[in-house]
């Protein structure tokens, strides 16, 4: 047995899974429980458990993927107070902060705004001078109503220089009582959806501090003296201090963690991930150990921002979904049964026709409920179903898909046994070991990264020039975040031509990562 | 005379990214300034020029710069209203209406929040009825009539007003300006009277915006016989349901350019061809035109129906490929010079779309 060990623990809307790897990826504890109403009480069930036989003196790391953030927001509790500024005054004014929010979550969440002068060209040139001054007013104001204040300023992503000196005021006027979040640490370009991102982030700063706390004292109390860290939506590591500070970052991390640990447990980077469960099958990609990101802009909670986010497709195909037979016109779905399968499925006693019941007549579910319960459905209402299937499975994954080059398929989730064994397109079909803890897995397995989002101008520096620059600044930055300096990689790199700039402008997106210096 | 209500806004925008044929900017920004300016100032009205004095003035609004600096500086709509009271300053006579220059795209809801804000109407009329990526390419130029005198402001007071010899110098002088001023602009151009524009302007169009966008609405909620109906109003036709199988993407001139294979949902055999310029401007069948500019390519999702926008293309997305009709306006002498398929630069002849009166 290797002498360094990570735990994973996954906190997921019905189950908080938990896993022990050692070095060589190999799991060595495992387990799963449920998700409690206070999530930490799972998260010390589940440690209770994985630890049971493991030598916790071997544990080095801890890593933690929740859906705490995710929930406050769409529950729209446990979220803080926000004060918005925004930097980029005269422009923008014709779109006030929190316009397009839902109602209830504006109410909850914005409690003050004002759109003051400040933020910068694409040039980097200032559009007007930094008011300093409305600054001061605007968190003077906002002292006793909020709880932090979200800045966001014209193209940060390009020139920070006026969010940092907000920050500044801001601490200074209010002897550092209030907190703060920059929006150029939240998102990339989009103004407004940075800006969203950004006053989300700082409505979950209460609830981070609590998620961590708890952890590490739930680390503590297991006698685990262990670095911890938190999984954020690109699969990527963020320390506890970064995820206090950046909780948003995390509100996409179960479905990243559970499409890496799948690929991870079936000894591959490149996949395409199936994730079947009773109700919708999600389908996602991995190119090098990572999902690809989402182009469109992520709604989180009814508000549109624009952090990255895994691509992913869902189609209401699960073992769940109900089959009906209307004088030999079959439909399938969108209907489901859910997590009630284990009782309302055919096989089981139950009277709804599901698609377990029709995999298990079909050969593909063994194992499940009495099969010959299903035998007087018809062997056309069953291969209708199955054909349904297969192609709905095999539309999603050319969807995914990059080119025509065959992939390999992940198959996950309860409902996995779905999936058939050829789909076309695709060069094999996986069902990896321990898939039923593969968030927890994905979540131990996390690398630290870094990432790049500028423009350049190709003209004036040359492409070759500008692409080095930001992979170097990309790798610096993983570094800085924990990487081994000499198994950082560069884990992707996005070139969007901008029309109608000029000098050839191009948008630069790079990223890189690598496994925790030990 | 009809009021804007906040709904017909949806169907409006809906309609607006379909006319923009791939292109023309994402309308979402567009829209949230309305909905701000109908809040603050309330609602606008679309008037039809035979409701307007035939002398009055009717000016444009439009933005100009770059999509990508747009997202980051957003509007502060004093660009707007400013290129408007400076080309009116300059005129010496106040206008009677607001028009679009382009229905198709973020341009179409633009003149809206002006005309809010400035309590002014919004005439039902506009220059191209599509989205077209140079300020010449209007049905107005083939009237000959000139885009200059014409203005440029920013968000901070910045104004040039210019007059020049012919609408491409009008346009290149329009870039050079937005270049120096932040590369997210308001431009007012094609000045004109109330009866220039029932005379020589595309009529209706964004009535037919809204009316195409509801239609298309129907289609998305999966309405009985709503696709039949969306087809009979526009004269469109789908020409082709396929997977994208290749896409190709590049940058020059400023364009951004590309090339889209799409192969046959049923028969692989079938492949069709779409080139990009910043808008889908050319679909090829086996090597053969089928739809050419000015008619419109129009890109929906195979399942949503929702149209699809040139940057969010990729591998794999199951497409209808529609072909609207332009305008009836476009077909007079000078429309394949201007923007034909060899105005783009494909050596092509134009395809006529069935129905259609030339």
């Amino acid at each position: 047995m290797s002498n360094r060990l990570r735990i994973g623990i996954d906190v997921g809307g019905t189950n908080t899974d938990a896993v022990v790897v050692d070095d060589a990826g190999q799991v060595l504890a495992s387990t799963k429980t449920a998700t409690t109403p206070d999530p930490s009480d799972g998260i010390r069930a589940a440690l209770d458990d994985v630890i049971a036989t493991i030598d916790r003196k071997h544990i080095t790391q801890a890593m933690l993927g929740t859906t705490h953030p995710a929930n406050a927001i769409i529950r729209r509790r446990d979220l803080d107070k926000v004060g918005v500024l925004r930097l980029a005054a005269p422009s923008s004014l014709a779109i006030s902060p929190g316009m397009a929010w839902p109602a209830d979550l504006h109410e909850t969440v914005i409690g003050a705004s004002a759109i003051l002068r400040g933020g910068f060209e694409y040039d980097g040139t200032e559009i007007s001078k930094l008011d300093e001054d409305g600054i001061r007013e605007f968190a003077l104001l906002c002292l006793g109503k909020v709880n932090a204040i979200a800045v966001s300023s014209a193209f940060a992503p390009a020139s920070t220089d006026h969010e940092l000196r907000a920050i500044e005021i801001i601490r200074e006027v209010t002897n550092g009582a209030m907190a703060v979040s920059l929006s150029h640490q939240v998102g990339s370009l989009g103004l407004l959806e940075r800006e969203n991102a950004t006053i989300l982030n700082a409505s979950l700063f209460g609830l981070a501090r609590k998620v961590v706390d708890g952890f590490q004292l739930a680390l503590q109390s297991h006698g685990l003296d262990v670095e911890s860290y938190l999984t954020q939506n690109d699969g990527t590591l963020m320390t506890s201090e970064e995820a206090v500070q950046l909780p948003i970052l995390s509100v996409g991390s179960g479905p990243t963690n559970s499409m890496r640990g799948a690929c991870a447990l079936a000894g591959l980077t490149d996949a395409l991930v199936i994730d079947v469960g009773g109700t919708s099958a999600d389908v996602g990609i991995l190119v090098s150990g990572f999902p690809r990101e989402s182009s469109a802009a992520v709604e989180v909670g009814g508000v549109r921002t624009n952090f990255r986010m895994p691509d992913l497709i869902s189609i209401g195909l699960g073992g769940g979904t109900i089959v009906s037979d209307r004088n030999g016109q079959v439909t399938v779905g969108p209907d489901s049964v859910g997590y009630r399968v284990v009782t309302e499925a055919i096989v089981m006693g139950g009277s709804t026709l599901t698609l377990s019941d029709v995999a298990v007549r079909g050969g593909r579910l063994n194992g499940f409920g009495d099969p010959t319960l299903v035998d007087s459905v018809s062997a056309e209402t069953i291969g209708f179903a199955l054909e349904w299937v297969d192609e709905q499975i095999g539309i999603l994954c050319d969807r995914m898909k990059l080119s025509r080059t065959a992939m390999p398929l992940i198959a996950v989730g309860g409902g996995s046994h779905l999936v058939p064994n050829t789909v076309s397109g695709i060069a094999d079909v996986i069902r990896p070991e321990h898939f039923a803890v593969a968030n927890a897995f994905g979540a131990a397995i996390a690398e630290a990264s870094g990432a790049v989002d500028r423009v350049y101008r190709y003209d004036s520096m040359g492409r070759e020039a500008s692409l080095e620059e930001a992979k170097q600044m990309a790798v610096d930055s993983a570094v800085r975040a924990g990487a081994d300096p000499d198994s950082v990689r560069i884990t992707s790199v996005t070139e969007v031509p901008m029309s109608y700039l000029p000098g050839q402008g191009c948008r630069v997106q790079v990223k890189a990562a690598g496994p925790l210096k030990g | 005379m009809r009021e804007l209500t906040l709904e017909d806004l949806d169907d409006m925008v809906l309609g607006a990214t379909l006319l923009g044929t791939g292109g023309g900017g994402d309308p979402y920004i567009a829209r949230l300034m309305v909905r701000q300016a109908m809040e603050k100032y309330g609602a606008v009205k679309i008037v039809d020029p035979s409701e307007l004095d035939p002398d009055g003035l009717v000016l444009t609004t439009a933005v100009i710069g770059a999509p990508t600096v747009i997202i980051e500086k957003v509007p502060a709509g004093t660009e707007f209203t400013g290129c408007v009271n400076a080309l009116a300053a300059y005129l010496g006579k106040e206008p009677v209406a607001l028009m679009p220059i382009e229905v198709g795209g973020m341009n179409t809801l633009i003149p809206l929040a002006t005309a809010a804000e400035m309590g002014l109407p919004v005439i039902d009329a506009d220059s191209m009825r599509r989205a077209f990526p140079q300020i010449e390419m209007t049905v107005f130029t083939l009237a000959g009539i000139p885009a200059a005198p014409m203005s440029v402001a920013d968000e901070k007071g910045n104004v040039v007003v210019f007059e020049t010899i012919n609408n491409s110098v009008a346009e290149k002088l329009a870039r050079a300006s937005v270049m120096q001023l932040g590369m997210a602009n308001g431009i007012s151009c094609y000045p004109m009277t109330v009866k220039q524009v029932a005379d020589y302007g595309i009529q209706g169009s964004m009535s037919y915006c809204v009316d195409l966008g509801r239609k298309l609405n129907a289609v998305k909620r999966g309405e009985e016989c709503a696709f039949e109906e969306f087809l009979e109003f526009s004269g469109g036709q789908k020409y082709f349901s396929g997977k994208i199988i290749d896409i190709d993407r590049r940058t020059t001139e400023g364009f951004a350019r590309g090339t889209v294979v799409l192969e046959d949902l049923v028969d692989p055999d079938r492949v069709m061809r779409v080139e990009i310029q910043n808008e889908l401007l050319m679909a090829f069948e086996d090597g053969k035109p089928v739809i050419t500019t000015p008619d419109l390519i129009c890109f929906l999702d195979y399942e949503t129906s929702d149209p699809i926008t040139t940057e969010t293309l990729s591998y794999g997305q199951r497409i209808n490929v529609l072909g609207l009709p332009c305008a009836p306006e476009w077909h007079q002498p000078g429309m394949l010079e201007l923007v034909g398929p060899r105005a783009f630069g494909y050596d092509v002849d134009y395809v006529s779309m069935k129905g259609i009166a030339t």
